[in-house]
């Protein structure tokens, strides 16, 4: 019964938000593109800076409703500095698991050591962007790849052995769900 | 003088993470294991090997060295975006079509 309460805004959302595109989610989009173009042409003269800001105005135009699904709000401040502070934390622990897995690898009796398994578990995060962080913060992190999340939230991770499957859901959900403000 | 040391730190690292994800490709039981070294080593490699060259033409430090900086860093950002994403899809498409995996005790495939 709860499960279907949780799930019916995911059902919805896309549909309504198709309606409503709001002024600061283009203004926002146009000043990540010019932000882009600036950075990747490295000239600025009248010309490309003009040519830079048509082009923006039309990207942003056919776009806006891509990058940001809603208008602009504290909230989405909020999610952009609280993934900003997650990810000193995910590169740690890239680090760490690499440093594990090359351990595997370059292992003699390597085929002793690694314990392939499956392992589900159903995750507490809401929003679409907060799970595609999750399943993808697992699949950085060597030694577990996310496999499938469907839509009641189940995730199937391929762990390569024990020491990579203990670590899940645990911190890095916890982490995550901080980050987007869902605690 | 530092700054060099540190360079060659990063790249030789990124190397090793390199060839390790290489030597894991062929050592690894089964498709899916084989992912794991192959997908997520080279991300690492890349990341160190990246940073590495982006300290390195840094100095001296102009707007065209920094932005050239900036572009290393865009790099990264699209590898770190792309890479597990494909590496999820090539697992997904094993597991749709069937594949079992590899589990402790089997033989080598």
């Amino acid at each position: 019964m709860k499960k279907d309460a949780a799930e019916q805004p995911q059902l919805e959302l896309p549909l309504v938000q198709e309606e409503k595109r709001s002024g600061s989610a283009y203004g926002a989009t146009f000043i990540m593109m010019l932000g882009v173009w600036c950075l990747l042409s490295g000239k600025f003269d009248a010309l490309h800076l003009t040519l830079g800001v048509l082009s923006s105005a039309l990207v942003s135009y056919f776009s806006a409703d891509l990058l940001f699904s809603g208008p602009i709000t504290g909230r989405t401040f909020r999610t952009f500095f609280g993934f900003l502070g997650y990810l000193p934390w995910l590169l740690y622990q890239i680090l760490r698991a690499a440093l594990h897995v090359m351990f595997l690898t370059f292992h003699p009796r390597m085929l002793e050591l690694i314990d392939p398994q499956v392992i589900r578990f159903r995750t507490r995060l809401k929003s679409d962007l907060a799970q595609v962080t999750f399943a993808n913060s697992i699949t950085l992190t060597p030694g577990t790849v996310t496999i499938y999340v469907d839509f009641h939230r189940d995730f199937s991770v391929h762990a390569i052995d024990q020491v990579s499957a203990a670590g899940l859901p645990g911190e890095m959900e916890r982490r995550i769900a901080r980050a987007f403000g869902e605690d | 003088m530092v700054i060099a040391l540190l360079v060659i730190v990063c790249v030789v690292a990124g190397l090793l993470f390199f060839a390790g994800g290489t030597l894991g490709l062929l050592r690894f039981p089964d498709f899916y294991s084989r992912l794991h070294p192959a997908g997520k080593l080279d991300t690492m490699g890349a990341l160190m090997v990246l940073l590495g060259l982006g300290l390195h033409q840094l100095f001296p430090l102009t707007l065209d060295s920094v932005l050239t900086g900036l572009k290393l860093m865009l790099i990264l950002v699209f590898i770190f975006l792309a890479s597990p994403t494909a590496t999820h899809a090539i697992m997904d498409a094993g597991f749709r079509a069937g594949l079992e995996p590899w589990k402790k005790g089997d033989p080598r495939r």
